[in-house]
C-alpha cells in the first residue's frame, strides 16, 4: 500500500513538499496578486505611523506582518481595511485602485477581520454573534425581517445553514447557545473568527488571532487558520507577535520596525534577514 | 410471539435488519445531531445504507474473513459499516479512538486488519503513520473528508463513495453478498472487541452472532425494552456495553440509538431527546448530581429551600420502602407536591423525564449517589458483566433493587461460586476464544464452558442476588478464619468526601485497622470554614479535629458493616491518618490510582507494627520521590485512635460463602 504524505511522517518541510510531488498530489497553488499595496505614508498629526510601505498579498496565500510593539502592524491592517485613510500612497485590490471607502463597502467587497481585543457581542449567544456576520449578505429589509415571513424566514433559514457549518468547523457546538461573555478567552477568539467567516471573505485579516493563549488554544488556532486557507481558498493576512506561530503557517511574512519595512519574504529569508534579526533581539552598543 | 418464531431464522445481524427494515421499516433506528439538526434514519433507510457500503467494500475486494477496524467516536454511519462488514461476510473490529498510534499499530496488526475506516484527519493520521508496519492493510476510509482533500487517495477512499460504487454494483455483487449473508449463521463471529488492555497487552474477545444476539435478547426481554424505547450512545464503540446496548439490545428490539452532535454536547443532547433506556457508569451520575448541586447552592432561597425539603422527604420515603413500612395519606400527598415542584422539573432538566431504565456498572456506586437518583424517581439499577460474557451475568430486577447486590443472573446464566469464594458463570454469551491466545483462552474458560471472573462474591441468600465483595485476589481471612475482604471496606471508606484514599489491613490478624488519607480539597475547605489554621498537608492531616471527623466516619462505617451478615467482623478497631498522599511516583498507588496493597504494607511496615502494637503515636520517617524524580524524604508523628465498633445486628449470623 502507497500512502500520501503526512505531516508526522516527513521530517522536514522540503521532505514534505517532495514526497507530495512523488504522490501527484495537488500542492496548495499561489496566485495573482490580489492586493498591491504601494508606498503608503500615514500620520496622525505630527507622528508618522507607516512610512513608504509597499508589498502585496497574493491569491490564496497565508501572508504575516510582523515587528516589534509599535511598528505600526495595527495601523497597516487598518489600512487595509479601509478603516484609516492614508495620506500618500494607492492601494491597487483585484486590479483596481481603491478610494477612500467605509468600513461596510469594504466588506461587501469580501474583506472581512478579527480584532486584537476581541470586539463580540457579550451578551449575545455564540450562535448570534456569528449570525451578525452574515448581515452583509441579508437581502430583505428591516420589515420582513421584523415580519419573519415567507422570503425573510427562507434567507434566515440559509444564513442558520451556513452558520452551523461554521460552528461544525470550528467545532464550538457545545457552546452555540451560551452568551459569549462566559466562554474562555480563547473560545471567544474562535467564536470571533468564526463571525469574520460568516461573511464569506475572499481576504481575511486576522490582528494577532493567538495573543494571550496558552500553548494548547494556539495550536488549535493554528490548525484552524490552515483549515480555513486550505478548505475554502481564503487568502489570510495576519498580524502576530508569536514568532515560531508565524514561522510556521506562513507563506510569506512582511516585517515592520518603526512604521518601516525592513524585510519582505518567505520565513526562512525572513529569519536569516540581519535587520529583522536586530529589530527582534537588539543591536548592542559597544 | 412472532419474534420468537423469527428469532430462528434472523440470527446474525444483517438478517435482523433486513427483517427489521421489512417489520418496522417506518420506525426510527438513528438518529445523530447534524449542523444543530437532529436527523433521523428509519430501519428500512438504515438497511439501505448499510447494504450500499457492503457493496462498496466488496468492489474494494473484501472478503470473508476479512477484518474491518473502525476508529471513531459514536456515529451511525460507524455502527452502521459493522454490519456492511457482517453483510460481505467480514468481522468488525471497533478500536478504541483515543489510542495512541502505538497501541492502535497492536491492535490492528494482531487483528490483522486489511481495511480501516476512520472518522476523520486525526485517526487517518495516525493509521498512516504506522501502516508501514500493517503488510495486511488494504484499503483506508473515512467519513469526515475536512483537511484530506489533498491526500493521496489511491487506496483511500471517503465513505459517500464507496457507498456510491456499491450503490452502482447491485446488479454485479448483489447476488454474491446475499449469499454471503445466507451463509452466515449464528456460530459464526460477529465482532471482536479488544480488551482495554490496563493489564498487559490487549486481548482480542471473540464473540460470536449468537453471543450477541441470545444475551441482548434474554436481557431486553428481562428489562420489557420494547421497540418504541431510545437510548442515546456516547460511551466508545470499543467497549462491548456499547456494542450490546447500541448494536445488540437495539437490533433485536428494534428501538432507535442516537449519537450527541459531540462528546462536549452531550448533556445538552441527552435533555434534547429524553432517552427512555440510558447507561452511566457511576463517574456519570457523580458528576451529574454535582452540577445538580453546585446550582441549587446558586438558586434562590425559595428554591432551594424546596428543594433540601422535597429531597429530604424523597430520601424519607425510599427508606421506608427499604423496610418495608406503609406510607401515610401526608407522605403520598408530599410525594405528589414534591413530584409536581422538585423531582419532575430536575428529571427534567437532567434529560430523565422519560427513562424507565437507567443502568451503571463498572465500579461502586455510592450509596447516597444511588439513593438519590433513586429517590427522585429513576429507576437506577445496577448490572454486573464482562466483554467474555457479553456484558450481562447479573441485572437488578425492577422490584428488587439493593444497593449492595448486583442482581440476579440474566435467563441463561448460571452462576458458581469457587470454593475461594470466587464466581464463575456460564452462559450462551461466553466468548469464543482470545483471538491467537489459545492459552489465555485456556486459562479464563474450561472444557465446560465454565468463565472464572476474577472477583469474589457470594449468593445473597435473602434476596437470591448475586454480592460482589472484592477481587478474587485480595480476599483474604482473618486469624480466626472469617472472610476479610479490604477494598470493600475501603470502597465504603472512600465514600465520605473527607476520605481520599484508605488501606485496610487484616489479613492474618485479629481485627482490622486502617490507613487514612484526607482529601485535601474537602478537609481544607472545611478546615476554612471552621477557621482552623493549618501550615501543610501533614499538620492539617494530623489535626485532633481532623482525627475526630474520620473517627466518626469511621465508626458510621462500623455501623453499616455490623448491619451486614457477611462483613460485620470486619469493622476497623484502629486508624491513623497518613502524613502524605499516596502517590502513583512513589509506587504506592497503579497509574489507575488502584491501592497497591503489598508495596503499602512493606514501606509503611513501621506504622502497621504500631497500629497492630497498640501504640498511641508513633515517629516516622518516609521517602518521597517529587515530580521532577528527585527524592526527599519527610518525617512525622502520627497519632493513632481506636474506634468504638458496633454490635452485629441481631439477624447477624456467620455464614459461610455458599
Amino acid at each position: 500500500m502507497s500512502h500520501a504524505p503526512t505531516a508526522a511522517a516527513a521530517e522536514t518541510d522540503e521532505e514534505y513538499a517532495a514526497a507530495e510531488e512523488a504522490h501527484g498530489i495537488a500542492v496548495r497553488q499561489i496566485g495573482e496578486v490580489v492586493m498591491d499595496i504601494r508606498n503608503i505614508t500615514l500620520r496622525f498629526g505630527g507622528v508618522t505611523a507607516i512610512r513608504d510601505i509597499s508589498f502585496d498579498i497574493r491569491e490564496g496565500e497565508i501572508r504575516a506582518i510582523i515587528g516589534p510593539n509599535g511598528a505600526g502592524k495595527s495601523s497597516m491592517l487598518n489600512v487595509i481595511n479601509g478603516f484609516y485613510h492614508p495620506q500618500d500612497g494607492e492601494i491597487w485590490y483585484r486590479g483596481k485602485k481603491r478610494g477612500p471607502m467605509k468600513p461596510h463597502q469594504i466588506a461587501r467587497l469580501g474583506i472581512a477581520r478579527t480584532f486584537q481585543n476581541i470586539a463580540l457581542f457579550k451578551g449575545m449567544t455564540t450562535l448570534d454573534n456569528i449570525m451578525t456576520g452574515r448581515l452583509t449578505k441579508m437581502r430583505r429589509n428591516m420589515i420582513w425581517q421584523a415580519l419573519w415571513t415567507g422570503p425573510a424566514e427562507r434567507e434566515e433559514i440559509e444564513h442558520r445553514a451556513a452558520v452551523e457549518k461554521i460552528i461544525d468547523f470550528l467545532e464550538i457546538q457545545s457552546i452555540r447557545k451560551t452568551p459569549v461573555g462566559r466562554l474562555p478567552y480563547g473560545l471567544q477568539k474562535r467564536v470571533e473568527l468564526g463571525r469574520a467567516l460568516a461573511a464569506e471573505p475572499t481576504l481575511l485579516l486576522l490582528d494577532e488571532p493567538m495573543a494571550g493563549m496558552n500553548v494548547e488554544e494556539k495550536e488549535d488556532m493554528c490548525r484552524f487558520i490552515l483549515d480555513v486557507n486550505d478548505e475554502f481558498g481564503t487568502t489570510i493576512a495576519l498580524i502576530e507577535h508569536d514568532m515560531g506561530v508565524v514561522m510556521d503557517i506562513a507563506d510569506r511574512v512582511v516585517v515592520l520596525d518603526y512604521g518601516q519595512k525592513i524585510g519582505d519574504g518567505t520565513p526562512d529569508e525572513v529569519r536569516k534577514n540581519q535587520a529583522v534579526i536586530d529589530a527582534y533581539l537588539g543591536v548592542s552598543h559597544d | 410471539m412472532t419474534e420468537a418464531v423469527s428469532s430462528a431464522a434472523n440470527d446474525t445481524f444483517p438478517k435482523l435488519l433486513r427483517h427489521n427494515a421489512q417489520t418496522r421499516g417506518k420506525l426510527p433506528a438513528s438518529r445523530e445531531k447534524e449542523f444543530g439538526i437532529w436527523q433521523s434514519w428509519t430501519w428500512a433507510e438504515v438497511h439501505e445504507e448499510t447494504r450500499a457500503l457492503a457493496l462498496g467494500l466488496m468492489t474494494l475486494g473484501i472478503e470473508p474473513g476479512d477484518r474491518l477496524a473502525i476508529i471513531g467516536t459514536n456515529r451511525p454511519r460507524l455502527y452502521w459499516s459493522m454490519v456492511s462488514a457482517q453483510m460481505a461476510g467480514a468481522v468488525p473490529v471497533p478500536v478504541y479512538q483515543d489510542s495512541v498510534a502505538e497501541e492502535l499499530a497492536y491492535v490492528l496488526d494482531h487483528a490483522g486488519a486489511r481495511f480501516v475506516l476512520c472518522e476523520d484527519q486525526e485517526q487517518v493520521d495516525k493509521v498512516l503513520s504506522i501502516a508501514e508496519r500493517l503488510p495486511e492493510l488494504k484499503h483506508l476510509l473515512y467519513l469526515d473528508p475536512r483537511g484530506l482533500r489533498n491526500y493521496d487517495h489511491t487506496t483511500l477512499h471517503p465513505f459517500e463513495d464507496v457507498q456510491k460504487t456499491g450503490r452502482a454494483a447491485e446488479g454485479s455483487h448483489g447476488a454474491e453478498i446475499d449469499r454471503r449473508i445466507k451463509a452466515t449463521t449464528g456460530a459464526d463471529t460477529s465482532v471482536m472487541l479488544y480488551t482495554s488492555g490496563t493489564t498487559g497487552k490487549p486481548k482480542g474477545v471473540v464473540l460470536s452472532h449468537d453471543n450477541i444476539l441470545l444475551t441482548a435478547r434474554a436481557s431486553a426481554e428481562f428489562d420489557g425494552l420494547v421497540e418504541t424505547d431510545s437510548t442515546l450512545a456516547y460511551l466508545p464503540m470499543a467497549w462491548v456495553g456499547d456494542f450490546i446496548f447500541s448494536m445488540g439490545q437495539a437490533y433485536t428490539t428494534g428501538f432507535c440509538v442516537a449519537c450527541p452532535e459531540s462528546a462536549e454536547t452531550m448533556m445538552h443532547d441527552v435533555r434534547e431527546l429524553g432517552p427512555s433506556y440510558f447507561f452511566a457508569p457511576p463517574r456519570i451520575f457523580e458528576n451529574l448530581l454535582t452540577t445538580v448541586m453546585i446550582r441549587m447552592e446558586d438558586a434562590g432561597f425559595l428554591k432551594r429551600r424546596a428543594f433540601h425539603y422535597f429531597i429530604a422527604h424523597a430520601r424519607k420515603m425510599g427508606e421506608k420502602a427499604r423496610l418495608g413500612e406503609a406510607t401515610t395519606g401526608r407522605d403520598r400527598f408530599l410525594t405528589f407536591l414534591g413530584e409536581m415542584l422538585v423531582y419532575g422539573p430536575l428529571k427534567n432538566m437532567l434529560g430523565m423525564s422519560r427513562v424507565r431504565i437507567a443502568y451503571t456498572a463498572g465500579e461502586a456506586i455510592g450509596p447516597d449517589l444511588f439513593n438519590f437518583f433513586r429517590s427522585i424517581g429513576i429507576n437506577l439499577k445496577q448490572l454486573y458483566g464482562q466483554t467474555e460474557a457479553s456484558v450481562f451475568i447479573t441485572q437488578h430486577p425492577n422490584d428488587a433493587v439493593v444497593l449492595e447486590t448486583v442482581g440476579v443472573p440474566t435467563p441463561g446464566v448460571e452462576i458458581r461460586i469457587g470454593d475461594n469464594g470466587e464466581v464463575f458463570y456460564r452462559s450462551p454469551g461466553v466468548f469464543q476464544e482470545y483471538y491467537k491466545n489459545a492459552e489465555a483462552t485456556a486459562d479464563t474458560k474450561d472444557p465446560e464452558g465454565w468463565v472464572a471472573t476474577g472477583d469474589a462474591g457470594f449468593m445473597d441468600p435473602e434476596s437470591g442476588q448475586l454480592r460482589i465483595l472484592d477481587r478474587a485476589k485480595d480476599v483474604g481471612k482473618l486469624a480466626n478464619g472469617k472472610l476479610f475482604a479490604p477494598k470493600y471496606i475501603e470502597n465504603k471508606l472512600k465514600f465520605f468526601p473527607n476520605i481520599l484514599e484508605a488501606v485496610v489491613f487484616g489479613h492474618d490478624r485479629d481485627s482490622c485497622m486502617a490507613f487514612i488519607n484526607i482529601d485535601l480539597a474537602a478537609v481544607g475547605n472545611w478546615a476554612e470554614r471552621n477557621n482552623i489554621a493549618y501550615a501543610s498537608y501533614q499538620e492539617l492531616a494530623q489535626h485532633p479535629r481532623v482525627y475526630e471527623m474520620i473517627s466518626e466516619n469511621i465508626a458510621e462505617t462500623n455501623r453499616s458493616l455490623a448491619e451486614d451478615t457477611m462483613l460485620s467482623h470486619c469493622q476497623i478497631t484502629r486508624f491513623l491518618v497518613l502524613h502524605k498522599e499516596l502517590d502513583a511516583d512513589d509506587g504506592e498507588l497503579t497509574r489507575t490510582r488502584k491501592v497497591r496493597r503489598r508495596t503499602i504494607a512493606e514501606k509503611f511496615a513501621d506504622l502497621v507494627d504500631a497500629l497492630y502494637g497498640g501504640k498511641d503515636e508513633i515517629y516516622t520517617e518516609t521517602e518521597v520521590t517529587y515530580e521532577d524524580g528527585r527524592k526527599g524524604s519527610i518525617t512525622a508523628t502520627l497519632a493513632i485512635r481506636d474506634v468504638p465498633t458496633a454490635a452485629p445486628a441481631a439477624s447477624a449470623q456467620p455464614r459461610q460463602a455458599a
